[in-house]
């Protein structure tokens, strides 16, 4: 069996309805909230503020600092324990990491950005999600970047190479791989690249060139909500 | 060749905002091969031929010879750790505090105790951005009554308008002493009324900041509310 006909009815490329919104939490110094179908992640940036614990601090250039949660009723009807586990602990890192490239904080020593993002709700790609709202927060809080970081999810399902994962079709019976992608904007610059499953390396090659597309779609829709929120006030 | 963004358009970070080397990048833009770029969400102003954006947000940068609004926090040997609401405290120093010969074992909780405000200006600002404030300026004092407020920082140049008339249109109208600090937090003084209305009227320029001809709106809205 060939997987030819997305389950929602989706062409390979296309990828679920989104929604992006900049300046959602009054409380803080920039915050977004950013939909990808069923998926919602809500980011707010505190900062550049001081430093705790102490140690952490470094006086060469500010630190960036994320915080991933997904809330106790975000899942399919199963209580998810919120705090830190291993699974968030690894998705703060490489969201992190795929932010930390386009953020300058060299005129900030000694202080701390930090990010908080929250899933209301979750359909698979939550970290792309979290990604490309926190971005949305960082530029929204006014912090010097070089480029903005667009991220959504390629893979393969069942020998057929799609956009944007949802859950159903990662738990698609053969074999199927979910590649979560960001890229900046200008460069098009890999900045999270991870893999879960099996692919060719022909149809690696081919998601890759996929992601492209898709990550312009969602840069296009985080440009709309800020200027959106800007032009408003 | 060209710039490909106008005077006041809104760019986000990594924006295009010129090609080739006719132009200069300025503040909050930098140069990669043959293009400038945008690096923080902001208004472009081009005076000449350097490209500069004013940003729209974040946070406030201080600089010497800013007045800021800030609190005291702890008491030192020799000064006072002064909280500027930034990620970086600021010390006041006992000889920049006052002009009068202040005694070894002074007690310095007398002169400026925890808790309370000052207005100084910045003297010195270190590569690691640590601050030395100043009293030593005609204006600059220890606060006592009226209201603190805080403004997001790059709204101020709009709360205190061309040459200072937004602000003067708002003392004259609401009868406050009114003192804007560059760090965002802003000092209001006067009848209770007037200060709740000078509040309000100062919430309101942080909210439509980027409307033209904000001066005469305030004006009207000001009139509306002390008749």
């Amino acid at each position: 069996m060939v997987y030819k006909k997305r389950l929602d009815g989706r062409s390979i490329e296309e990828l679920r309805p989104m929604d992006a919104k900049a300046g959602v939490i009054p409380n803080a110094n920039g915050s977004a909230s950013f939909k990808i179908g069923k998926t919602w992640a809500i980011a707010a940036v505190y900062g550049p503020r001081e430093m705790y614990p102490k140690f952490l601090q470094n006086p060469k250039h500010g630190v960036l600092r994320c915080h991933y949660n997904m809330m106790p009723f975000s899942g399919s009807g199963e209580r998810i324990r919120p705090g830190n586990n291993r699974r968030s602990q690894e998705i703060a890192m490489v969201m992190t990491k795929a932010l930390e490239p386009v953020v300058d904080l060299s005129a900030f020593p000694n202080a701390v950005v930090d990010i908080f993002v929250e899933l209301p709700q979750t359909d698979a790609g939550t970290r792309c999600a979290a990604i490309s709202a926190a971005s949305i927060a960082l530029a929204d809080a006014g912090i010097p970047m070089l480029d903005m970081v667009s991220s959504v999810a390629v893979g393969q399902v069942d020998g057929t190479v799609v956009a944007d994962l949802m859950y159903d079709e990662e738990a698609y019976e053969g074999v199927v791989s979910d590649i979560p992608v960001a890229m900046t904007h200008n460069g098009k610059e890999i900045t999270l690249l991870q893999m879960d499953g099996e692919i060719s390396k022909a149809d690696l090659l081919k998601a890759l060139e996929l992601a492209k597309g898709a990550t312009e779609k969602v840069y296009q829709l985080q440009v709309k909500a800020l200027k959106e929120k800007f032009t408003l006030e | 060749m060209s710039t490909i963004v106008k005077e006041k358009d809104i760019v986000i970070p990594g924006d295009v905002l010129a090609e080739g080397m006719d132009y200069l990048p300025g503040d909050n833009t930098y140069r990669r091969g043959e293009k400038i770029y945008a690096k923080v969400l902001g208004l472009v102003s081009l005076p000449g031929r350097v490209i500069k954006i004013t940003p729209l947000s974040g946070p406030y940068v201080p600089k010497v010879g800013d007045k800021i609004i800030g609190r005291v926090t702890d008491i030192a040997f020799s000064g006072w750790r002064v909280d500027l609401e930034t990620a970086y405290q600021a010390m006041l120093n006992v000889k920049d505090a006052t002009s009068r010969y202040i005694k070894k074992e002074e007690d310095l909780s007398k002169i400026i105790n925890i808790d309370e405000y000052i207005i100084a200006q910045i003297i010195n600002v270190t590569s690691q951005n640590l601050i030395d404030l100043s009293l030593r300026e005609p204006g600059l004092q220890k606060i006592s009554g009226g209201r603190i407020i805080k403004i997001n920082s790059q709204k101020v140049p709009r709360v205190i308008g061309k040459q200072g008339s937004m602000i003067t249109l708002i003392k004259e109208k609401t009868g406050c002493e009114i003192t804007v600090g560059q760090n965002g937090l802003v000092w209001l003084r006067g009848s209770s009324d007037g200060e709740l209305l000078a509040e309000q009227a100062i919430k309101r320029i942080e909210q439509k900041s980027h409307q033209d001809g904000l001066t005469e709106k305030m004006q009207r809205y000001l009139e509306g509310h002390t008749q």
